[in-house]
């Protein structure tokens, strides 16, 4: 991994001039060991740093181990300091060396000056040498009772490096307890604040295995300990306060009154210069006031000045940071923010990753009141000297329009776009006007009379040509040489490399055909014997598919292809509000930069959410694939009305944003038989399923409820098919309810809310996870009937709340389900 | 937390790497310094600060030129590790007095001793350069700040970043000086980036101030000080304020929109008198940052125009006017112009007797760049440039072109008219006077004009 060491500068200390260095080095070292003789420090200083210089830019200078440690002996505090450094980093792979480094260590931690002995203690503890831990403990044990608090500090977060080396070893020696106490009594703050942070980390990780670590990471979020933190928030350095603040985010106040005093008692930490603390204060004001609507909405109100303080004020990676959770909930809360909107125009020295999002806010701010203004500065971006901006803004424009405000200049403004005669624009531009002639069919005149004008050569982009080729088949009445400009691509069949835009080339010609027969008739012929001859599959097949339609009856052929359409209302959201929802919960994390959540992007050893067990992710791909069977049995009911509505809404429904677990949630007003994109998994579309796949509809007789639900205490279901009926069923009864402090004490492990449903006769058919996720899968059987009910169930027992999704065979039961359900859940860890 | 920092050189060379919990392999920096020189290679795209390589987390900011980078491999609050890391750049300004590549390089040793104190197995601990005197011993070795070249290869990664301007001192807060005696000394410097964006008719769009009060302090004895700011000086445009005839931009009342303070402020007399009272800590930081959208004078006026002349050529006038006292003088002024991608050629015409001017056309990037060291208060200045095209001209060309950008620099200027009364410093002895310097200087942050 060295980089290249460059040789010009090579009088500077730092930059080594190669390999052979390393044994001149040592030869140097070794001749100065025992020398006593004036300026021999000085001698030691300048070899010390050529080899520190030597491991930073990555040459191994391991092999002077002995030498370093020969000549360590010295009272220079400038020549220790090096050495640990030096010892620190090789001791690992050196571990029969670093035991010669341990004598010398052990004998600084006694030290009269304090900052040796934290010195020592901290490179001591560094070593990371598993046969070396039993010298930590004794040094350890005597820091944390050191009077000075540095020493106190250092050996705070030393006993989580030994907790790293030998976990058993920490335990054994009662560290946890000591740092426990420490931490409720030293009156150093940071030592207080390293205490905490050792102990989170511990606890966090032993609570896997550990009922007793689970209690104590509950008592940390407890009422006592906050207080107590939160009493002192001043004395801590703006970082620690970053630790408090993020630790009362998890706090649960049992009134109004409290979530009242503690917001009064930490306003003042949103004028704080530092962004860090401030964004910690917002989530605990956000996440306090979840429940309560109206001052959630005043939170929202306050924060907004200083944020954007914050992005004018940092370095430009600051303000992205800061935007990026500006974003966030700007997405959440549209209407809140959109007076704001000139604080989201682009500046000319934004980086492109900042015009990115700021274009984004823009869209979503958009209403009646704004629209105009934030249109006409999208617009002087069309033209900008940055394509992928200018990209962006264009779709911008349409996303707007689509939202329904102002579509009328709108229209006028995209048309004008394709009048500037730019590819990137004219592209960019034509994806949207088809875009809202499926929304606004009312507009085809105006966009048409231009569009009519557009040369389909200067045109190269896929997604561009596709659009184009959908408006010419769509409004072929309407396009006085459409039949020729297709005949032309069609001509050119060969030369077309992106088979979406030869499916598409085909339904148009099609489309064409059905209303100017004579014209088209010719080119249908060649389209077809190109589409035959294709060697792409889709293209071979929708050809062959046409062509024996056409056989068949040409008047069937047209209710197939070129039905009546119906406009489109609702596009379907990229993200769903789960997920949304779940970002929102990670606020001031990465998560919120990425846009993912954080089981999405963190490896195992180092998240808590969803790792499948084996059958459980069996269960997540069948709930998965469901879905999709579901997308496919839609996509094909609309494909008889448009086909290139389902082959360029693929790729969006297809993104990578849904995991096992999320299913769709799916608008509420959506009229689902034009909105293809809404996916949800509505019984017909379940049928649909059934039928398409030849399983035949479930037999489910539908009993009237019974006056209070009792159920069968051994229900039998094989998972086959609890995934079917998972698949099947839409979700009659989605709800969140709080686990009490017991019952997340007790989930250690899921074994222990098995035991415990299974005695409420709720069985678990799947489930996984790590703390702080948990996922179930749970079913019941009603007493007497053949009528089950399916539960998907994630816990959090960090934030406490479990999110729970029924799904009933006899949905009228499912409330009742839901309370029964909800007490046993609630009754868990009580017992 | 935080698992590795690293700082590393524009070429990718490592100049101090310290791995703090060894959970993250040692590639790490080359990694990481691939994916930002390579971030789309077919798109001119800067790497944002945070992104995420096979589960670690590369957080990194741009200092003179350098990247400090932290990985981690949790879900870390990511504000709290910019901040971290901008402060750990500062902290190491305040030690080695100048902040480069050459002085990190001869201070490495000091630089790991700051880093192990700053954070301990990937935790923050104290980012105070007081605290961490008593704990850092290597002496630093001080570069010269003058032999340096003021436009090195460091500069173009300044460009067109909200950069602070460096405030002029470029001396460390613990080396002592040759003649062994510190001099006792403060500076207070208020900042300001304006954003100004005109329309094509040279009415004001938006307009806005990001304005810092930057303190570094060289006193002994941390004596407090009081700052006092304009007496009617407003914040939060909620006030009843906005509507009063009386405060409207003539009569100079200033309103900020809001503003933060560094935790060392004291705000009780803020409400009464406007006066902020501190005491010091070492090094340099922001006293107050400020943000105002309250309408201010634009210090310059632009205006540009593009013509056709014939089928395939054109005329740009590009006019600035400094509407600013005769008194104060703008420095390196940069005027950019984007022109139509199909432009061959431009020449320049300069006005007469013009000096200290340039004139660029920048080929790859297609604009025209026009460079004059200062411009004095009250002055106009006006350059004209032909185009050549290498084809006819079809459509409207000012849409092709622009919009025009300005950078500049303004000492002893601020738009805002926040002021600084007075400075204030608690009397330790009749004979204890130290020098006090206030400074203003504002600076372009997106000086827009729309053709």
């Amino acid at each position: 991994m060295a980089p290249p060491v460059s040789t010009p500068k090579s009088a500077s200390p730092s930059q080594p001039s190669g390999k052979s260095e390393v044994t001149d080095l040592k030869l140097q070292l070794r001749h100065l060991a025992g020398s006593r003789a004036p300026g021999a420090d000085d001698a030691k200083r300048d070899l010390f740093k050529r080899v520190i210089s030597c491991m930073t830019v990555g040459i191994d200078v391991s092999p002077a181990f002995s030498e370093m440690v020969m000549c360590s002996a010295t009272s220079d505090v400038v020549l220790k300091k090096m050495c640990y450094l030096y010892v620190g980093n090789y001791a690992r792979c050196n571990p029969d060396l670093a035991l010669l480094t341990i004598n010398f260590l052990q004998k600084d931690c006694h030290d009269q000056d304090p900052t040796i002995r934290g010195l020592a203690l901290r490179s001591l503890c560094s070593l990371r040498v598993q046969n070396l831990v039993e010298y930590l403990v004794a040094p350890l044990a005597a820091g944390l009772k050191d009077h000075s608090s540095y020493v106190r500090t250092v050996a705070a977060i030393g006993v989580l490096k030994l907790y790293h080396i030998s976990a058993t070893m920490c335990h054994d020696s009662d560290f946890p307890a000591a740092l426990k106490a420490l931490m409720l009594s030293d009156p150093d703050a940071q030592v207080v604040a390293n205490c905490l942070y050792s102990l989170l980390e511990i606890w966090t990780q032993d609570a896997a295995n550990s009922d007793e670590a689970a209690r104590e990471i509950e008592a940390l979020y407890g009422k006592s300990i906050i207080y107590y933190l939160l009493n002192r928030i001043k004395d801590f350095s703006e970082w620690a306060q970053c630790l408090v603040l993020d630790l009362v985010s998890k706090y649960i106040p049992s009134d109004n009154n409290e979530i009242f005093d503690m917001m009064n008692l930490l306003e003042d930490r949103l004028q704080h210069a530092n962004g860090a603390v401030v964004l910690a204060t917002i989530k605990v004001f956000l996440h306090l006031t979840m429940s309560m609507t109206d001052v959630h909405q005043q939170v929202y109100e306050r924060i907004k000045a200083p944020l954007l303080t914050l992005v004018g004020a940092g370095s430009p990676e600051q303000s992205y940071a800061v935007l990026c959770h500006l974003h966030l909930l700007v997405m959440r809360a549209p209407m809140l923010f959109s007076s704001d909107y000139k604080h989201f125009y682009c500046q000319f020295s934004d980086p492109s990753y900042v015009k990115k999002l700021k274009l984004e806010m823009l869209t979503a701010i958009a209403n009646e009141s704004n629209t105009y203004e934030i249109v006409t500065e999208l617009c002087e971006y069309a033209g900008n000297v940055d394509v992928p901006i200018a990209q962006e803004s264009i779709r911008a424009v349409g996303k707007i329009a689509l939202q329904q405000y102002d579509v009328n200049a709108i229209v006028d403004r995209l048309l004008q776009f394709l009048e500037m005669e730019k590819d990137y624009v004219t592209a960019e531009t034509l994806v949207l006007v088809k875009d809202l002639l499926r929304k606004y069919p009312q507009w085809s005149h105006d966009c048409i009379a231009v569009v009519g004008n557009i040369s389909s050569n200067s045109i190269q982009e896929p997604k561009a040509k596709a659009a184009l080729i959908w408006m010419l088949g769509e409004y072929s009445q309407d396009m006085m040489d459409a039949p020729y400009v297709l005949e032309s691509l069609v001509e050119n069949w060969e030369e077309e490399h992106s088979p979406e835009v030869r499916l598409h080339l085909l339904t148009a010609v099609m489309k064409c055909f059905f209303k100017r027969a004579p014209e088209t008739q010719k080119a249908l012929g060649a389209a077809l014997a190109a589409g035959l001859a294709d060697n792409n599959q889709d293209v071979h097949d929708r050809a062959l598919f046409y062509y024996r339609l056409l056989q068949y009856d040409v008047a069937v052929a047209e209710r197939v292809v070129n039905p009546p359409k119906q406009a489109v209302s609702v596009f379907a959201d990229t993200q769903s509000s789960e997920i949304k929802d779940r970002i929102f919960d990670e606020f001031n994390s990465l998560s919120v930069v990425y846009q993912k959540p954080s089981y999405l992007f963190t490896d195992k050893e180092h998240r808590g959410p969803f790792e499948f067990s084996e059958d459980l992710s069996n269960l997540a791909i069948g709930g998965d694939s469901g879905d999709d069977v579901i997308h496919s049995a839609q996509r094909y009911e609309e494909n008889d009305k448009d086909l290139l509505l389902s082959t360029s809404d693929k790729e969006e429904n297809g993104g990578p944003t849904h995991n096992g677990s999320s299913t769709y949630s799916a608008p509420s007003d959506v009229n689902s038989s034009t909105s293809l994109v809404s996916s949800s998994t509505t019984q017909p579309a379940a049928f649909a399923i059934d039928d398409l796949l030849g399983l035949g509809v479930l037999d489910t007789p539908v009993l009237p409820p019974p006056p209070a639900l009792s159920l069968n205490a051994k229900p039998v279901l094989d998972p086959g098919t609890f995934q079917k009926k998972w698949g099947q069923l839409t979700v009659s009864s989605s709800q969140e309810s709080t686990l009490s402090i017991q019952g997340v004490a007790s989930l250690t492990a899921p074994q222990s809310l098995i035991k415990h449903m299974q005695n409420n006769s709720i069985q678990c058919i799947a489930s996984g996870g790590q703390p702080p996720n948990y996922k179930f899968f749970f079913f019941a059987q009603k007493e007497g009937s053949s009528s089950f009910f399916l539960v998907e169930c994630i816990v959090n027992t960090a934030s406490a709340k479990a999110q729970i999704k029924i799904k009933a065979d006899d949905a009228s039961a499912s409330d009742a389900f839901a309370s029964l359900f909800q007490s046993a859940l609630s009754n868990f860890g009580s017992s | 937390m935080i698992s590795q920092f690293f700082v590393l050189s524009q070429r990718g060379d490592n100049i101090v790497f310290r791995d703090y919990r060894g959970e993250v392999a040692k590639g790490s920096a080359e990694i990481f310094f691939r994916k930002v020189k390579f971030w789309k290679e077919d798109e001119a795209e800067e790497a944002p600060p945070v992104f995420n390589v096979d589960g670690v987390n590369y957080i990194h900011v741009k200092v003179v030129g350098l990247f400090f980078v932290a990985t981690s491999r949790v879900n870390v609050p990511p504000s709290l590790v910019l901040e971290l890391l901008q402060r750990i750049a500062r902290v190491t300004k305040d030690y080695l007095g100048v902040l480069n590549e050459d002085s990190i390089r001869k201070n490495f040793v000091l630089v790991y001793e700051l880093l192990d104190e700053v954070i301990d197995f990937g935790y923050p601990q104290t980012t105070s350069t007081e605290v961490l005197k008593s704990y850092v011993f290597n002496e630093p070795i001080v570069v010269d700040a003058g032999r340096l070249p003021p436009l090195g290869p460091a500069a173009i990664f300044m460009q067109g970043t909200k950069r602070m301007p460096g405030t002029a001192v470029t001396k460390s807060v613990v080396a002592t000086e040759p003649g062994g005696k510190k001099r006792e000394e403060i500076f207070v410097d208020i900042i300001e980036k304006i954003s100004v964006t005109f329309s094509s008719s040279g009415y004001i769009l938006t307009s806005e101030i990001d304005g810092t009060i930057q303190m570094k302090s060289y006193l002994t004895g941390n004596p407090e000080i009081r700052l006092a700011l304009n007496e009617d000086l407003s914040i939060g445009r909620n006030g009843s304020s906005l509507y009063d005839y009386r405060s409207s931009s003539g009569s100079g009342t200033v309103i900020l929109d809001d503003c933060n303070f560094h935790e060392s402020v004291h705000l009780e007399s803020f409400d009464v008198d406007r006066t902020l009272s501190l005491i010091p800590p070492d090094g340099e930081f922001a006293v107050m940052n400020y943000r105002m959208t309250q309408e201010f004078k634009p210090p310059f006026r632009v205006t540009a125009l593009i013509e056709e002349a014939g089928s395939s050529r054109a005329e740009v006038i590009l006019k600035i006017r400094a509407d600013f006292s005769p008194n104060v003088t703008a420095n390196t002024i940069t005027v950019q112009m984007p022109v139509p991608s199909y432009t061959m050629r431009a020449s320049f015409e300069l006005e007469a007797g013009a000096t200290g001017q340039t004139t660029d056309f920048k080929e790859g990037s297609r604009r025209l760049e026009w460079n004059l060291k200062k411009i004095v208060g009250g002055a106009e200045h006006t350059l004209r440039a032909k185009l050549t095209f290498s084809q006819e001209i079809h459509g409207n060309i000012a849409k092709e072109a622009g919009p025009v950008n300005m950078n500049f620099t303004i000492p002893m200027y601020n738009a805002s008219k926040l002021q600084v009364r007075y400075l204030q410093i608690a009397k330790k002895s009749k004979t204890y006077n130290p020098y006090r310097w206030v400074r203003y200087v504002t600076q372009a942050n997106s000086y827009v004009a729309r053709l």
